[in-house]
């Protein structure tokens, strides 16, 4: 059902470690497709279930649906952008405990002001450390 | 032709005119009633019976010396541009209703001159009146040929009843306002509808005499050349004629302004000062046409009608005797028009003369102090009524008792000759400031006293004692006295003798007394306005000169007395707020006494008005010396405050042109800040992209190697991305800053667009898609080739992009326009949605509706490609009656 969601492209990654702890689902909302690809890779490996959305209303769909852990949204996005995006999964009850992280190229402090504001329990600025994206995902949910 | 019938006709001409000064008031507002020509043609109340039947009258007996009467108005009218249009600004800045009314004031106000012209008015222009009514008697009586034409009693005179619906008319439609200085449209449409009834009557006339009786003006010239007296009434008669053409063409020339029913219709009655610029070609032009035919007439009427018939009437003579009784009767309308219209102008400024400078300010002022309102309008409206009636009756028992041994012209001439007496005080007056009332007086007395010996009084003694040894042997015997000859001169024609001894006399004693005596503060300070009256204009109020003591409640009562508490109130407030006094204050200025004198002019006279506020107001005499400072001083306050308001004024435009400056740069720099946003943006997706797949690979030791050649590849495109669009950046902002230089050559369109289409070849043959360029005839262009491929290239890119893959069709055709060519790329895609038809071309612009995957692109291609068409003085576009797909166009200059 999950992998309906999938980008092809990405048949090549495949869950290496299996654990018998519940695997965290994440889903990835970007329009930038090499980018998509490496985040996918990089919490594929950590063990995730990984999501891929390409724009705000694809992510609001898939997220009503598999209910994830964690949302990684870019802000500037065709059709709903990123505020947008996560006001909808704020005012959503089934979302309530989904955290959202921005990663966005939107560094100015009152851009991030206005993400926090919203209700993001992140904001990171691209471009960023795969591996210190890592780490504060973790630390957000465990 | 039946009494009953012609007066039926008369009745219902006359309703007509009711009508239509009817409909005239109460379409004030009308385009019909406003307009040049209403003026121009009411000026032709000039043409009275006088010219209607006179002209043809004095023609068949002295020849073309009718022409001296219309040849004075149409020298005066060039002239018209200076002096009318200094008279009707002079006019308009004092609220002035009639010619007694100018004089008087331009004297200072003078009571007694008011007066003085209203007599010489009256005195000229009511026997010219009963000589209008005279020419309707008559003339009836030759169309309904009864035999004797003075009735035996008034009651059965239709003359008389005529007269009373005259004045029934005038009475109506000329005080519908108290305030005399106020147009009245519905008497001047009236007036200018006779004006073209009676010209078109006259030309009707003339036509069928010449052409119609006669074979055209050859056959009467011919005809009539062989008659006795012809060289004589044909010919110019040496050196003495020449003074009498030269006199009466003076005489006409001065009653142009003068004659109260003149200066009426010009001034009084003058909308707009353009109009004049109408008057001095189109004026001309109807004295000529109404005299076209005068000549040929009186020939005629010479050659066909004999034995004792009034030359006056051939007009009217010719078509009864030719049985055409309807062409006799339009006549008689034309000529009935002639009379009625200056009956009624005539009657009208000499009624509004005589309540405005007679007989309010001599007796009925102390009623207006004590009445209210209300009562005062209606007396004054009772006052000019009665004068209109009284002057009305007065001239038509002048015609029943005297009139009948003079012609229509020499009784004309009698009244110019008085009228003319008016004219050194007033033209002189006009552009000499030395001018005073005292001589004034003493000229207008010393010129009517000579017209009356010279001209009257020989009239007026062979009436009554039917013996010529006055005429013959002068006063007492005395030769040099001979009233036609005084002190030898005895070549001129009596009236132009008159005007002769009575001008140089008047001139004479006006200049004199003017040197001799100053005359006071008040009449210099009104001199200095009329004089230098353009100088003045702005200053209004301010250029009058007055000290003393007045308090503004006094001076309310009395205008609330004429005006009502209304309109007083309506027009103090309108004086402080314009000359920015306050409402507190009790004691009034010069101005205010200007202001409510003006206010009042209209309705009662300047110089009632000057009474009724010199009552409340105690004034101080003021030197000469000291109005003239006083007026040097406002003059210099107004040329300052001219040079501060224009000085504030260049300020204000400095300043709005520095908002707009600093608001574009404003705007300017938050275009640049979005732009750097943007930029930034941009160039961090790919950074991102590149740093995340680099740590991936650093990390991914396990990673199987087709993924890693995945990353890798990736890696390589954000790094093509990356320099793309660095590069285009900074070929968009050296073409923003002009820094670019063209390398413009001709070129032929066609060329460059193959080349185009080969680069993009392969991409196309790849997606399956079809680049049609239709390659006709040669194209020359002048442009820089990269640049345009550049364009081009992008284009068709663009168009590859959006296309469907295999069925896609792109089309490039380029087009010869008249100083342009114009090149367009069409294709079969999804097309350019409406809403972003306009921004497309704007930097990194990305349509809302763009929702499948990020088109491989930079965003700034179509931004490029409009700043290089631009670059070439081109214009780019989306053609949005496009609905195939997409399609884009651009022209630039050959």
């Amino acid at each position: 059902m999950c992998s309906l969601y999938r980008n092809e492209k990405y048949g090549l990654i495949t869950n290496k470690t299996e654990t018998l702890k519940p695997m965290k689902k994440i889903l990835i909302v970007d329009d930038e497709p090499n980018i998509v690809m490496s985040l996918e890779y990089t919490f594929k490996k950590k063990n995730f279930d990984v999501f891929i959305a390409r724009d705000g209303g694809e992510a609001l769909q898939i997220a009503e649906d598999i209910i994830p852990d964690v949302v990684l949204l870019d802000i500037m996005m065709p059709n709903v952008d990123g505020y947008e995006t996560l006001r909808q999964i704020k005012n959503n009850e089934k979302l309530k405990n989904t955290k959202v992280v921005f990663l966005s190229a939107k560094n100015k402090a009152a851009d991030i002001e206005k993400g926090l504001k919203l209700g993001a329990d992140k904001y990171l600025t691209k471009p960023f450390s795969v591996k210190k994206l890592v780490s504060e995902i973790n630390e957000l949910i465990n | 032709m039946n009494n009953y019938l012609l007066i039926s006709i008369i009745v219902a001409y006359l309703a007509c005119l009711f009508l239509i000064a009817f409909w005239a008031e109460k379409n004030s507002k009308s385009k019909w009633v406003n307009n040049p020509y209403i003026y121009v043609l009411s000026l032709a109340v000039y043409c009275s019976a006088w010219t209607y039947y006179g002209s043809v009258g004095i023609a068949s007996q002295s020849g073309i010396s009718f022409l001296t009467i219309y040849l004075g108005p149409v020298i005066s009218l060039p002239l018209w541009i200076l002096v009318m249009r200094k008279i009707i600004r002079i006019s308009k800045q004092h609220k002035i209703s009639s010619i007694a009314d100018f004089i008087s004031l331009r004297y200072g106000n003078n009571r007694f001159l008011g007066a003085l012209v209203t007599m010489i008015c009256v005195f000229a222009i009511v026997p010219y009146i009963s000589l209008q009514l005279k020419a309707i008697s008559e003339t009836f009586e030759i169309i309904t040929d009864e035999t004797s034409y003075v009735s035996t009693s008034v009651l059965d005179d239709s003359t008389f009843y005529i007269a009373v619906l005259l004045a029934v008319f005038v009475a109506f439609f000329g005080t519908q306002a108290t305030d005399a200085s106020q147009r009245r449209k519905g008497i001047m449409t009236t007036v200018a509808v006779e004006s073209i009834l009676k010209l078109t009557f006259f030309l009707i006339i003339g036509i069928y005499v010449t052409f119609f009786l006669f074979d055209g003006t050859t056959d009467i010239y011919q005809k009539a050349s062989q008659m006795d007296n012809f060289k004589e009434i044909t010919s110019f008669n040496g050196l003495e004629a020449g003074f009498n053409w030269l006199f009466t063409i003076m005489l006409s020339f001065f009653a142009i302004f003068l004659l109260p029913r003149q200066f009426h219709v010009a001034v009084v009655e003058n909308d707009r000062e353009r109009y004049l610029k109408k008057a001095i070609w189109v004026f001309p032009l109807y004295l000529l046409l109404f005299n076209v035919f005068v000549i040929f007439i009186a020939w005629g009427g010479n050659l066909t009608l004999t034995g004792d018939v009034n030359q006056d009437y051939y007009t009217l003579l010719l078509p009864l005797q030719n049985n055409n009784v309807v062409l006799a009767m339009l006549v008689f309308l034309g000529g009935f028009s002639a009379v009625i219209s200056m009956v009624v102008v005539s009657t009208l400024a000499l009624s509004t003369m005589v309540s405005n400078n007679l007989i309010i300010p001599y007796g009925f002022l102390d009623k207006f102090i004590k009445g209210n309102p209300e009562k005062n309008a209606n007396y004054i409206k009772n006052i000019r009524r009665i004068s209109i009636f009284s002057l009305i009756i007065i001239a038509y028992f002048f015609y029943v008792n005297f009139s009948y041994e003079l012609s229509l012209f020499s009784i004309g001439l009698i009244s110019f000759a008085v009228i003319a007496q008016l004219a050194p005080s007033f033209f002189i007056g006009l552009f000499w400031n030395r001018g005073s009332a005292k001589a004034a007086k003493i000229g207008m007395i010393i010129g009517v006293l000579v017209v009356s010996y010279t001209l009257i009084l020989p009239f007026i003694v062979n009436v009554l004692t039917d013996s010529t040894s006055f005429v013959a042997y002068g006063l007492f015997g005395i030769a040099l006295l001979k009233p036609y000859a005084l002190f030898g001169i005895d070549f001129l024609s009596p009236e132009a003798h008159a005007f002769f001894w009575s001008m140089l006399l008047n001139t004479f004693s006006f200049l004199t007394f003017s040197l001799l005596s100053k005359g006071n503060y008040r009449e210099r300070n009104y001199a200095e306005m009329f004089i230098n009256s353009s100088n003045y204009t702005n200053l209004q109020e301010g250029a009058f000169v007055w000290k003393g003591e007045a308090y503004v409640s006094d001076i309310r009562n009395v205008l609330t007395r004429f005006l009502g508490e209304e309109r007083t109130e309506r027009a103090l407030n309108l004086f402080n707020l314009k000359y920015k006094v306050s409402k507190e204050e009790e004691m009034a200025d010069a101005r205010l006494i200007n202001f409510s004198e003006k206010l009042l002019t209209g309705s009662i006279g300047s110089a009632s008005a000057r009474i009724l506020i010199g009552s409340v107001a105690k004034e101080q005499p003021v030197s000469l010396l000291e109005v003239l400072k006083i007026l040097e001083e406002s003059k210099e306050t107004i040329a300052t405050n001219k040079v501060l308001k224009e000085k504030s004024e260049e300020l204000t435009r400095l300043t709005e042109q520095l908002k707009t400056a600093n608001s574009e740069l404003l705007k300017q720099d938050r275009l640049k800040d979005e732009f750097l946003d943007t930029v930034a943006h941009e160039l961090k997706t790919p950074i991102t992209s590149i740093k995340a797949a680099s740590e991936v690979l650093t990390d991914g030791n396990d990673m199987p190697q087709g993924l890693r050649n995945q990353f890798l590849d990736n890696i390589v495109t954000d790094a093509d991305r990356l320099a793309r669009l660095i590069h285009n950046i900074l070929d968009l902002e050296k073409l923003s800053g002009g820094r670019e230089q063209l390398e413009i050559q001709h070129n032929q369109i066609n060329n460059t667009i193959k080349k185009a289409v080969d680069g993009i070849y392969q991409m196309a043959h790849n997606k399956g898609v079809h680049v049609i360029h239709q390659n006709g005839y040669e194209i020359k262009a002048r442009y820089d080739e990269d640049r345009m491929l550049q364009v081009l290239t992008n284009l068709l890119s663009n168009a590859l992009k959006f296309t469907e893959p295999d069925t896609g069709i792109i089309t490039i055709v380029a087009q010869e326009k008249k100083n342009a060519i114009q090149v367009a790329v069409e294709d079969n895609g999804k097309g350019v949605p409406k809403e972003d038809v306009l921004y497309v071309f704007d930097k990194f612009y990305q349509s809302k509706h763009q929702n499948i995957k990020k088109p491989m692109g930079s965003g700034l291609g179509l931004a490029i490609s409009r700043k290089i068409i631009e670059s070439h003085q081109g214009k780019i576009w989306v053609d949005k009656k496009y609905i195939k797909g997409a399609r884009f166009v651009f022209t630039i200059p050959k």
